[in-house]
């Protein structure tokens, strides 16, 4: 059993609009009790189609929102608690879906340092860890080059180096894949996974592409702010009915086996992948 | 009826000593009514390509006619061949400007000339196609989620009664429900009213369900120009300029190599599953 | 457009003056700056002009894009020298219609247009020679005595560069926004002044929208990213006066006394 880092417990947030009189107009209820616990270097995904409250969930993570019910609890701290929010969230830093909106420098390394300047890292260490976080997401030799020449893919990566260097125990990442194109979407996953298995660092990736999500440990499903599955992705994915109740598209692979399965074909659960498939297909010759 | 683009070419600052081209020697024909794809990764020249369709960038070498002229003449009217060749960018939020959405879609026809009212009429039209309900009418467009925010950005073009309707990504940032109904109505726009359909896109699977013709681009040239199947038949050249075919395209290559007696020419998921069964069935 | 000013681009090049700290060149533009009020003869602007050719020798920018600045401020020079040549009484020379022009007006209207080029050049050296994010490291280190007012000296420095980094990403927004609104027909030159500001609506407020929505993202990933303000803040290369930068400041004392020398003797 590994360590929990991430307790959170009925978890609800409450988006709230007032009229000019400070009256309450409406009430927005985007997370609704979610009860979860995250493992210490686990990857987690968590899904969901527009509206259903991941990012909203994942925002609480960090605390840069706060829970209107229930608690989170980091690392053994209760995150309302803390009064310093940048001890935690030197811990758990966040990728957000635009890269260009997350970058403040106009030079790579600067905008890699800005974290730990912040958190009054003393120079010379400051160096040694942009050096590393560049190097560790492979962008080293971009070191002196403007953020504007980058590609969205590469953009994502300087995101994460500039977590790197803040010695994060999670990176949460709110849709990071949302604006690139194949090629960065997987410069950005491969990044991600390598971090997560070398250096142990935890993930929780929000995503609504199904595709992304075959190789975590572990995948949430969310719909209506509420947690509607929880397994891995083989779990996940034997139940496609289920996924396609709460708006997702399955990969074409999955929904093949699936097809095929309904049809009286005797394929195992839990297919995943185009050579998944093709060596069961071929067993059944 | 068509649009021909003629040997152009696109130079990133003419004055360098060193051409960079963003587009090179491209020529190629789109007529009424089909449905052509343009697929290649960032920087492929792809999105460069697509406004010279319309006038708003001009190729730096060659020409682009429309019906038979000369765009870039000087008596041509550009503003009458942008009614006629629609182009919607790839964030809506780039043209949505008015206090609600009728409005907003009525700004185009309205610089086309028509009176408030043909273009209140041809607004209405247009956002119904685009299957908003008549309750977001009066909404501001701000207020509206992301698919719908596309529909509208659509709208506001459809409603200039275009013959050649340009998407650059329109499926870009929705979830997998928003993009099947945002390409779904550009289908039916496709079928019911023969408007050519030019989609820039980097997804496969949307590509291979819609369109009846695919163009791959690369390093600012058209290396393929092809229907579909053609097209994914030689999926390791896609490859290797970084893009790739349908995942089930991979299953039916697999399939043969490992002596399935399989079309391989598959791209849907419906294709693969009606294959697979014969062979199975037929083994037994 | 963009493309003329020369102020706020920086020029690449392996010099000594690249590698001065950018509060010395700060320095040196405010004292070149005040030099050149100090006297105002032939000998003075001379000598003006003679430093300063000196140090645009010692940068190694090209002397072409030094000069280029001056294109954007040809027509202050214009109205400017017409002005002097004009209005400034004295000695007439030529008389024709309602004008004349003076022998002091003429002396005036040089003097004034070499006292502009020289102050522009003088400006441009510096941001020729400095990165913008150099220039506000500097300006925030050299304007820091001013906390005690409770100035802002930190904000400033980092809206500033955060302005330097979203201008570029704003202008190609523009261009967007621009032919997305021409694809509807809209039309961006041409027509009356009230008609052009008119068409500037479907422009500005998509603009302001993003530039809203983008500035909500960014403040959000600067708190995700422990930023709260400059107390307790580091600095990866913090700026520290080296052996070069201490001469040039003797070499500024100096040029500044030899200035009030030559102004005062010759």
């Amino acid at each position: 059993m590994r360590n929990i880092l991430i307790k959170i417990r009925d978890l609800v947030h409450e988006y709230r609009e007032y009229d000019e009189n400070d009256n309450l107009v409406k009430t927005m209820r985007a997370v609704d009790g979610v009860t979860l616990d995250i493992e210490e270097g686990s990857f987690v995904a968590v899904l969901g189609h527009n509206g259903s409250g991941k990012s909203t969930f994942a925002k609480h993570l960090n605390a840069l929102l706060m829970p209107t019910e229930g608690t989170v609890i980091f690392s053994g701290r209760d995150v309302q608690e803390i009064e310093n929010l940048w001890e935690l969230r030197k811990e758990a830093g966040m990728i957000f879906q635009n890269p260009d909106n997350q970058i403040i420098s106009n030079v790579v390394e600067e905008d890699v340092a800005f974290g730990p300047e912040n958190l009054g890292i003393p120079s010379e260490e400051i160096i040694a860890r942009v050096a590393f976080a560049l190097q560790r997401v492979g962008m080293e030799a971009y070191r002196l080059s403007s953020p504007n020449k980058l590609s969205g893919g590469q953009k994502q990566r300087i995101g994460i180096a500039g977590l790197l260097a803040m010695k994060p125990r999670c990176i949460l990442m709110d849709e990071p894949t949302a604006m690139l194109d194949p090629e960065g979407r997987r410069e950005v996953l491969r990044t991600v996974h390598e971090l997560n298995r070398q250096e142990k660092i935890t993930v929780v990736m929000i995503t609504h592409y199904l595709e992304e999500v075959v190789d975590v440990d572990r995948v949430v499903v969310m719909d209506h702010g509420k947690i509607v599955m929880d397994g891995t992705p083989k779990e996940i994915f034997s139940r496609i009915d289920k996924l396609k109740e709460h708006h997702m598209r399955v990969p074409q692979v999955v929904e093949l086996a699936d097809e095929l399965r309904k049809e009286g074909i005797a394929l195992p659960e839990g297919i995943l992948t185009v050579d998944e498939l093709v060596e069961a297909l071929c067993r059944l010759r | 009826m068509s649009i021909k683009v003629d040997h152009v070419s696109y130079v990133y600052d003419p004055d360098q000593k060193v051409r960079r081209y963003a587009i090179q020697d491209v020529s190629l024909e789109i007529r009424k009514g089909e449905f052509v794809s343009i697929i290649g990764h960032t920087g492929s020249g792809k999105s460069t390509l697509v406004q010279f369709l319309n006038g708003l960038l001009k190729p730096t070498e060659g020409h682009v006619y429309f019906d038979g002229r000369d765009i870039f003449e000087k008596d041509f009217s550009l503003k009458l061949l942008r009614q006629k060749v629609g182009i919607v960018f790839q964030y809506p939020d780039h043209q949505l400007f008015e206090s609600d959405v009728l409005k907003d879609v009525m700004f185009g026809p309205k610089n086309m000339g028509q009176s408030p009212k043909e273009a209140e009429a041809n607004a209405r039209a247009a956002l119904k196609v685009m299957a908003m309900d008549e309750s977001t009418f009066e909404k501001s467009p701000f207020e509206l989620s992301g698919g719908q925010k596309r529909r509208v950005a659509i709208a506001g073009i459809l409603a200039m009664n275009p013959d050649y309707l340009i998407l650059d990504e329109p499926t870009a940032g929705l979830d997998p429900e928003g993009r099947d109904e945002i390409l779904e109505l550009i289908r039916t726009l496709n079928w019911s009213q023969r408007i050519a359909v030019i989609l820039v896109s980097h997804s496969m699977e949307d590509v291979a369900e819609y369109a009846n013709r695919i163009l791959v681009m690369n390093d600012g040239r058209i290396i393929m120009d092809d229907t579909p199947k053609n097209v994914f038949r030689s999926y390791q050249e896609l490859e290797k300029i970084g893009l790739s075919a349908p995942q089930v395209t991979y299953v039916a290559h697999e399939l043969k190599k490992k002596g399935f007696p399989i079309d391989e020419d598959i791209m849907t998921v419906e294709e693969a599953k009606k294959e697979i069964l014969r062979i199975l069935t037929h083994d037994s | 457009m963009i493309r003329d000013i020369t102020l706020g681009q920086y020029y690449e090049a392996d010099s000594l003056i690249h590698k001065l700290d950018p509060r010395v060149k700060l320095a040196f533009t405010l004292i070149y700056i005040i030099s050149l009020y100090v006297g105002h003869s032939f000998y003075c602007y001379l000598f003006a002009a003679l430093f300063l050719a000196g140090v645009i020798a010692l940068s190694r920018v090209p002397v072409h894009f030094m000069l280029r600045g001056l294109r954007s401020i040809v027509v202050i020079l214009v109205i400017s020298a017409l002005f002097n040549i004009f209005l400034v009484d004295g000695e007439v020379l030529v008389r024709f219609w309602k004008l004349r022009i003076t022998k002091e007006g003429l002396v005036t209207a040089a003097y004034m247009v070499v006292r502009l080029i020289l102050l522009i050049l003088g400006s441009t050296v510096m941001t020729l020679t400095t990165t913008p994010n150099d220039l506000t490291d500097g300006l925030e280190k050299s304007l820091s005595f001013l906390k005690i007012f409770r100035f802002p000296v930190h904000d400033l420095a980092m809206m500033m560069s955060i302005a330097l980094r979203f201008i570029p990403i704003l202008v190609e927004e523009v261009n967007k926004i621009m032919k997305a609104q021409m694809a509807r027909g809209a039309d961006f030159d041409g027509g009356s002044l009230i008609k052009k500001a008119k068409a500037m609506v479907p422009m500005l407020i998509p603009l302001f929208v993003s530039s809203f929505r983008r500035a909500n993202d960014l403040a959000l990933a600067m708190e995700a990213r422990c930023y709260h303000g400059g107390e307790g803040r580091t600095k990866m290369y913090p700026l520290k006066y080296q052996t070069h930068d201490y001469l040039a400041y003797l070499v500024l004392l100096v040029y500044l006394a030899c200035m009030i020398l030559v102004s005062k003797v010759l």
